[in-house]
């Protein structure tokens, strides 16, 4: 594939995330702040988010597992997921951790366990599609090419 | 907006979460900020030179052995931290003879009214929503200018030979007073002065983020 075919299949890549609403505006708020004195910094914020958000997902499961749920404990790492999701622009992980905050608040075990299952799969496909995006990009920067701008037509 | 082109703004950014301290210095600095990070109110107090006394936490005294080199033209913080909450933190700052110039700002990812209106009585400038938008940080520099404008008027007092001294003039009436003369400000800054010194139009203005406006309104990237 050449530099054109790659910079097209990234640009086009990417417009899909924000079309199935994977990605959120935040996202561009994001680009907007790497620059040349920091070029990486999208990655190393995404990295932080992936970090953050396994250890949360682990602490989620264990505590939910509990013979006695402590609702406590679970609903501010709910909210520290939001919180970060939203920031990076993870539409789909923070609307879930919405309904999540909810069923915390009315101590639905059952209901939360369903969010929690939720959460992960939206978390795990947001992930898989960012490390994807950001490969894309590192074969094209490994071409010598450049990043192409993101064009959104909405 | 005007250039501030001198001695860059110097913020001091306070949150126990490492990815929205990464997030908020990064934010500032594309504002053309310095910036400090600190992950809790205490250090925060700290690092300005305010140590709590040990036995009495309500005590505060500016510490002798902290010599406070750095000017801070702001403070931003978190609402929603363990121990010190944001809130908390803004109060003492205020109660701090030394140090209750410093415009605060809080930011927060709830968006509760009473929390905001509660901010904004005790002295908050802006309550920003997270996550923070770098249009945001625009509206930071009128409050950073103002402590500036005002050391500088305090300055240009001092050298002035005067035998009565000046009554403690009331912050917003010095900035009014003083905005005429510099021409810089463009009529949008001014707007954005008067109209932060009434907070309860702050607040209305603070509620209706554009939560409320089609989120892709100010996409301009393009190929």
């Amino acid at each position: 594939m050449d530099l054109v075919q790659m910079q097209k299949s990234l640009q086009d890549y990417t417009k899909s995330l924000f079309l199935e609403g994977i990605l959120d505006s935040q996202f561009l708020q994001l680009q907007q702040l790497q620059d040349e004195s920091n070029p990486d910094f999208v990655s190393q914020v995404v990295t932080l988010f992936f970090q953050d958000s396994d250890r949360i997902l682990n602490d989620l499961s264990l505590s939910l597992g509990q013979q006695v749920v402590d609702f406590k404990k679970v609903d501010p790492h709910v909210h520290q997921l939001k919180g970060s999701s939203s920031s990076i622009g993870a539409q789909r992980v923070k609307n879930a951790c919405v309904v999540f905050r909810n069923f915390c608040e009315q101590q639905n075990v059952e209901a939360c366990h369903r969010c929690l299952q939720q959460v992960k799969q939206e978390y795990y496909l947001v992930k898989n599609r960012l490390e994807t995006l950001f490969k894309l990009e590192q074969q094209i920067v490994a071409s010598g090419g450049m990043i192409p701008a993101v064009e959104l037509g909405f | 907006m005007g250039m501030e082109t001198e001695s860059q703004f110097h913020v001091l950014a306070v949150d126990d979460s490492l990815f929205d301290r990464k997030m908020i210095e990064r934010l500032l600095q594309k504002s053309s900020c310095q910036v400090t990070t600190v992950d809790s109110g205490s250090k925060a107090l700290e690092f300005l030179g305010l140590r709590v006394d040990d036995e009495d936490p309500n005590v505060l005294s500016t510490s002798p052995h902290i010599h406070q080199e750095v000017e801070i033209n702001l403070i931003i913080t978190d609402y929603c931290m363990p121990g010190m909450t944001g809130y908390d933190l803004l109060k003492k700052v205020k109660e701090s003879a030394a140090f209750k110039s410093i415009p605060v700002v809080i930011m927060s990812s709830e968006n509760v009214p009473a929390r905001i209106s509660r901010c904004l009585e005790e002295g908050a400038e802006e309550f920003f929503l997270k996550p923070v938008k770098l249009a945001d940080l625009t509206k930071l520099k009128p409050h950073m200018m103002k402590t500036k404008l005002k050391k500088e008027s305090e300055k240009s007092a001092k050298e002035e030979e005067s035998e009565v001294s000046k009554p403690e003039i009331e912050e917003e009436e010095a900035v009014i007073e003083i905005l005429p003369l510099h021409q810089e400000l463009e009529s949008e800054q001014l707007e954005t002065i008067v109209s932060s010194s009434n907070k309860r139009k702050a607040m209305e203005e603070v509620i209706s983020t554009d939560r409320s406006r089609p989120k892709y309104n100010d996409i301009t990237t393009s190929v």
